[in-house]
């Protein structure tokens, strides 16, 4: 486009001027929101976990050994061994990855397929809207955990198979809320400018409309990987989930539950504690954001 | 309301069938069917014998004619025969049935019991210590996969008291005290991660209302804060709540799946998870249907109920 309307340019660059800094909007979320603070410290960890796990890590995670075969908590097994010998603590720490690439690789997946279902049949509307609609309620008439049980099983257990049986529940979820936000967005006047202008739907769906919903959907994302990361654990201790060898901490404590937890408790509570505390930071920093970013969704 | 209800009940048709074709085809999706998992614990692999048990089971027919097959079957009340058992399905799910509703709706009992007086006071302390220690709590149940909670509360149970829960499913005619400590557990661990939700809107919708003026009126003309918050507040705040504790009943339920594997419940739940693993589709395709059923119905009541709570809701149009 050769004349672009100078009344698109000239607000942005007001907003541009005024914002303030990284470390500013960080310090100000920290004091307002100390507990998102708080949520969003956990996953920071979680994350420097996963990506450091090589070196955090005092066993080989994998590794059996017959004669620590239930190790109590120590200064060997910090947090015992579990009914082969291998390390309790090295393999939570390799199961942040597994939990983590799950959680996050299918919250993108579905938020992002149901981001682009939502744009498209909010912005088009009408028939297509309303068949979407009910192809969205279809999806959503089961239980996440039950519709991705069903997945699993039909795919067999893999680490992509658990993330696409994860990240399709997700998708009806995602699509509601993108294309709530999109109805109130298209009925804006700046849409109607790009239209009197003459630009192709497309590119005022995807410029100009998609960018503004990038408040809810972080806010959708964040929701939803603690839900992800739930339905993993759930998943790997049903054995439908990610495959041994991989420590993942739903598989940690299926293998250990039945027989050994009475005998070595630590088998159950820690993986459990794991999981809680990765769920537990990312609802924190969830609720924080969603208060932060979309004051509309508040107690949604 | 007799067109409303027949519409909703319309749509509610559409979703079921279309959810039927989703799960069916689904289950056509698994590498593998009963067929491979039984000889593949048998151990060997006779050609002639695996066509005959195919033919058998119908797995030989085209795919469509086994999804008509399964339809017909369904408006005329036959749920199939279920591969492993050999038996009618109807007759395997029907002694399940009681087991899900009891602890469906104990868990309930406790979501409802635990997040409504905590969002309550959540909302009328708002921003104080005891607030922000509620919202902690009920965010921590949100955080807990319930499976994990219910590992330890019998965990906790053995090391204080050294008591060990039932092993195995104890019915309310042999010894009923036994029997509702058996329910009361899981119903607990699933119960308190139910909460969290219903408690946040709770608090939510109430703090809403009671910014508005006739709570102030209410209180200007002297009633006690009591009356105003759990009467007049209330009462007005708790639509919202009503529609969750709908939609609470649906995530129920995915959390008795593993919940009831892990207490050792003879329920629909634990059993659709062993249906899953040994590929037996009538049995699975059937009880996600069920599920799907009830909580199209569970969403219908609660959109019936909100007549009766607030008489400015109007159906139709």
């Amino acid at each position: 486009m050769a004349t672009r309307p100078l009344g698109v340019e000239v607000p942005r660059v007001a907003v541009a001027l005024r914002r303030p800094g990284a470390g500013t909007v960080l310090a100000r979320f920290c004091r307002k929101k100390p507990l998102g603070a708080i949520g969003g410290f956990l996953m920071v960890i979680i994350v420097l976990t996963a990506i450091f796990a090589d070196q955090l890590q005092t066993h080989d995670p994998i590794a059996t050994d017959a004669g620590q075969s239930l190790a109590r908590p120590g200064a060997d097994h910090w947090l015992g061994s579990d009914h082969l010998g291998r390390d309790i603590y090295s393999r939570i720490v390799h199961g942040a990855r597994v939990s983590l690439i799950v959680g996050l690789a299918s919250t993108l997946m579905g938020s992002v397929l149901g981001g682009f279902i939502g744009l498209l049949s909010g912005y088009i509307g009408g028939k297509t809207d309303l068949l979407t609609q009910r192809v969205m309620d279809i999806l959503q008439g089961l239980p996440l955990l039950v519709l991705a049980l069903v997945m699993s099983a039909a795919l067999g257990p893999s680490i992509p198979n658990v993330v696409l049986a994860i990240s399709i529940p997700i998708i009806p979820r995602a699509a509601r809320v993108i294309r709530a936000s999109v109805l109130s967005i298209r009925e804006m006047q700046y849409v109607e400018a790009a239209r009197a202008v003459g630009l192709r739907h497309l590119r005022i769906a995807f410029r100009h409309i998609l960018p503004n919903t990038i408040g809810p959907f972080i806010v959708l994302c964040t929701a939803q990987l603690g839900s992800a990361i739930l339905v993993e654990a759930a998943l790997s201790f049903l054995g439908l989930g990610v495959p041994e060898p991989y420590p993942s901490w739903g598989r940690m404590l299926s293998v250990s539950a039945a027989e050994y937890a009475q005998k070595a408790p630590w088998l159950v509570m820690f993986p459990g504690l794991a999981i809680s505390l990765a769920v537990f930071g990312s609802n924190l920093l969830g609720d924080a954001l969603r208060d932060t970013l979309d004051p509309r969704l508040r107690g949604a | 309301m007799k067109t409303y209800i027949a519409q909703r009940l319309g749509i509610g048709l559409l979703t079921l069938l279309g959810m039927s074709i989703v799960i069916f085809g689904m289950l056509r999706l698994a590498p593998g069917d009963i067929v491979d998992i039984l000889f593949s614990t048998g151990g060997y692999v006779n050609p002639v014998e695996r066509v005959a048990i195919e033919k058998e089971l119908g797995l030989d027919r085209p795919v469509w004619v086994q999804y008509v097959e399964w339809m017909r079957q369904i408006m005329t009340g036959d749920l199939g025969k279920s591969y492993r058992y050999d038996l009618p399905a109807w007759e395997i799910i029907r002694p399940l049935i009681p087991v899900t509703l009891e602890l469906a709706a104990l868990s309930l009992i406790v979501s409802v019991a635990l997040g409504v007086p905590f969002g309550v006071i959540s909302a009328v302390r708002q921003d104080t210590s005891l607030d922000y220690a509620l919202r902690v709590f009920s965010l921590a149940g949100l955080s807990m996969p319930s499976f994990w909670l219910g590992m330890v509360i019998i965990l906790t149970l053995v090391a204080w008291l050294g008591w060990i829960p039932p092993v195995t499913y104890v019915s309310p005619s042999e010894n009923f005290w036994l029997h509702a400590v058996q329910f009361a557990l899981p119903a607990l661990a699933v119960g308190y991660r139910s909460s969290a939700l219903i408690m946040r809107i709770t608090r939510s919708s109430l703090l809403e209302v009671m910014r508005e003026d006739y709570i102030r009126t209410a209180r200007a003309k002297g009633q006690s804060g009591g009356i105003v918050i759990w009467r007049h507040a209330l009462q007005n705040a708790i639509l919202p709540v009503v529609t969750v504790i709908g939609i609470e009943f649906a995530f129920l339920i995915g959390g008795l799946v593993v919940t009831e594997t892990v207490f050792n419940l003879p329920g629909l739940a634990r059993f659709l998870v062993e249906a899953i693993l040994w590929r037996d589709y009538p049995i699975v395709q059937n009880l996600v249907m069920f599920i799907a059923i009830v909580v199209i119905l569970s969403n219908l009541f609660v959109d019936m109920l909100y007549g009766f709570l607030d008489p400015r809701v109007r159906y139709g149009n």
